[in-house]
């Protein structure tokens, strides 16, 4: 089966990629498979200067998953571009670049800078773990609207806006996304999380609180997807907790038009590419006759409006 | 590096809460250094792998020998594992300690469970025809272990907490007495240990195997990052791929 999907900016192969802050800028994960096997690749966070991050402990173990506070470490954009990218570029697939900051200047600094080595970009107006910018760009969504906004018009390439669980209305941030002028949708970042010691009576990670990523939040993205997807027409990327195939079903199901894995990257650093083999299959035996058919299919439509979306 | 399902050949206890575990698969013929290490899936129960430092290699037969200490659920369940299961395992990773150097008297530091990477270390350090001398702290004698192969490759001495085997004390109340008597020092064990060698030995070549909660083990996620001097651009190293082993001055304890 043609598992291929045309996203904007994007024509993926297969609707598999890795997630950001997952994959580093794929070097590690060159010594086990092919890159160019992949949808397509979602880089690191990228920030105007470069960042150290949290301090270690940085992640602690969950009942089905992990909590994470890496902190934006990443060597800063320029480097990114120059010293990053060109690896990358020898990889016959498409790059997103997850774009983050502090400040709506340094959201534009940065795709401005980034946007011509890229076929999309992530707007990261969700990572819980650090002090400045970030989060609250994601959760306000008169700033969401501004800076997907701001970021437009600078961006020469479509620009998808990854969304916070970390809020009461999931579709008011998803909307005012659709106002800023997204191309499309990345659903969901981590939930915010603690886990305290009992041994030294303290939180495990250094930030204190961290990311929660895994299993354990993946029924939370699948309900967020289901009600923005019938809310807003954008293109949906879903993420969390991604480890089988009928977690990518269920995804598209919900009315993701492709997914990203990320944590499991951690436990299986083939996971991708097994998840990309077995998708066809797995289709097929739910009786699938094409991809299409599988993206908003629990809302009863039809496979000719799955079309549509895609 | 490779993930493999390697089988586990011996499962026993050497120690309180210690260990050893023998391994077979090819992963064994791929171990560079000594002081590289393993990263453990436990069960489909925990998320994240474990780190676990290779403290022998036999490539002849295809075998590692792992020395682990119960610290929590995940190692408490590996205790679990029988002789014929099979174990996924994500290996070798790291950059190990280097033994092609012009090293003629070496000092070996080992801290309770920082002990066995300096074992095949030891091993490789004496075939090459290498004086080794070998400090070991444990909390008690009940906890203690590899005392006697360690014997085998050169002079030992031992502290323990409670004075149950050898001196009562620290490793660095023997490692200032034996300062002038080796040119380099390899050290593996807490934090709070490397940060007193390092300081009492401030003037002679070392390295240093490092210890952190790891997420991936391969480099990616930036989970298990240490600080650098100011004078290093980058300004960071991974400890699951840069390190664990590092030149003393290169990380900031």
């Amino acid at each position: 089966m043609d598992i291929s999907i045309s996203l904007p900016g994007l024509d993926l192969k297969n609707p598999i990629m890795p997630a950001s802050g997952c994959f580093g800028f794929g070097k590690e994960f060159a010594q086990f498979y092919d890159l160019s096997d992949l949808g397509a690749i979602i880089l690191k966070a990228a920030t105007g200067e470069k960042r150290y991050g949290n301090e270690a402990p940085r992640v602690a173990e969950t009942s089905s998953g992990m909590l994470n506070a890496i902190g934006l470490q990443n060597p800063g954009v320029e480097k990114i571009v120059n010293e990053e990218i060109p690896f990358l570029k020898a990889y016959d697939t498409p790059l997103i670049a997850n774009v983050s900051g502090s400040t709506m200047e340094e959201y534009e600094h940065v795709a401005a800078t980034i946007c011509k080595e890229v076929d999309a970009l992530e707007l990261n107006i969700s990572c819980p773990n650090v002090k400045e910018g970030g989060v609250q760009f994601g959760t306000d969504p008169r700033l969401a609207e501004e800076v997907t906004s701001r970021v437009k018009s600078v961006s020469t390439v479509p620009v998808y806006v990854k969304l916070s669980p970390n809020v009461t209305d999931i579709v008011a941030l998803a909307k005012a996304a659709a106002s800023g002028g997204a191309d499309g949708l990345s659903m969901i970042n981590t939930l915010t999380g603690m886990k305290i010691d009992p041994a030294t009576r303290k939180p495990i990670i250094s930030n204190q609180t961290g990311g929660l990523s895994g299993p354990a939040v993946k029924p939370v993205a699948i309900r967020m997807i289901h009600q923005v997807y019938q809310a807003v027409n954008l293109p949906i990327i879903g993420m969390g907790g991604i480890e089988t195939t009928d977690d990518i079903i269920e995804y598209m199901l919900a009315g993701a038009s492709a997914v990203a894995v990320g944590s499991a990257n951690f436990k299986n650093p083939l996971i991708c590419k097994e998840l990309i083999e077995q998708l066809p299959e797995a289709l097929e035996r739910y009786g699938f006759s094409s991809i299409e058919e599988v993206i908003g299919g629990a809302h009863h439509e039809t496979a000719a409006s799955g079309l549509f979306r895609a | 590096m490779r993930r493999e399902w390697m089988e586990i050949v011996e499962h026993n206890a050497v120690a309180k809460d210690t260990y050893r575990m023998v391994l077979k698969g090819q992963i064994a013929e791929e171990v560079k250094d000594p002081g590289q290490f393993v990263h453990i899936q436990v069960s489909e129960r925990f998320f994240l792998r474990r780190p676990v430092s290779i403290a022998d290699v036999h490539p002849d037969k295809s075998e590692i020998t792992l020395l682990y200490k119960v610290l929590g659920d995940g190692t408490e369940a590996l205790t679990e594992k029988q002789t014929g299961d099979k174990l996924d395992v994500l290996g070798p990773g790291g950059q190990g300690f280097p033994v092609e150097e012009d090293v003629r008297e070496a000092l070996i530091v080992g801290g309770g469970i920082g002990v066995p990477p300096l074992y095949y270390l030891a091993k490789q350090l004496v075939e090459q025809g290498i004086k080794v001398t070998t400090v070991l702290g444990f909390r008690s004698k009940e906890e203690s272990f590899l005392v006697e192969e360690f014997k085998d490759l050169g002079a030992v001495y031992v502290t323990t907490d409670d004075g149950s085997l050898g001196e009562q004390g620290l490793v660095t109340d023997r490692t200032g007495e034996l300062k002038g008597s080796f040119d380099t020092y390899f050290a593996c064990g807490p934090t709070v240990m490397l940060k007193a060698i390092a300081n009492q030995l401030d003037d002679v070549r070392g390295y240093l195997s490092m210890e952190e909660r790891m997420g991936c083990g391969i480099g990616a996620c930036f989970a298990c990052v240490v600080h650098t001097p100011e004078d290093d651009e980058k300004g960071y190293r991974r400890v699951c791929c840069d390190g664990p082993v590092f030149k003393a001055k290169e990380v900031v304890l």
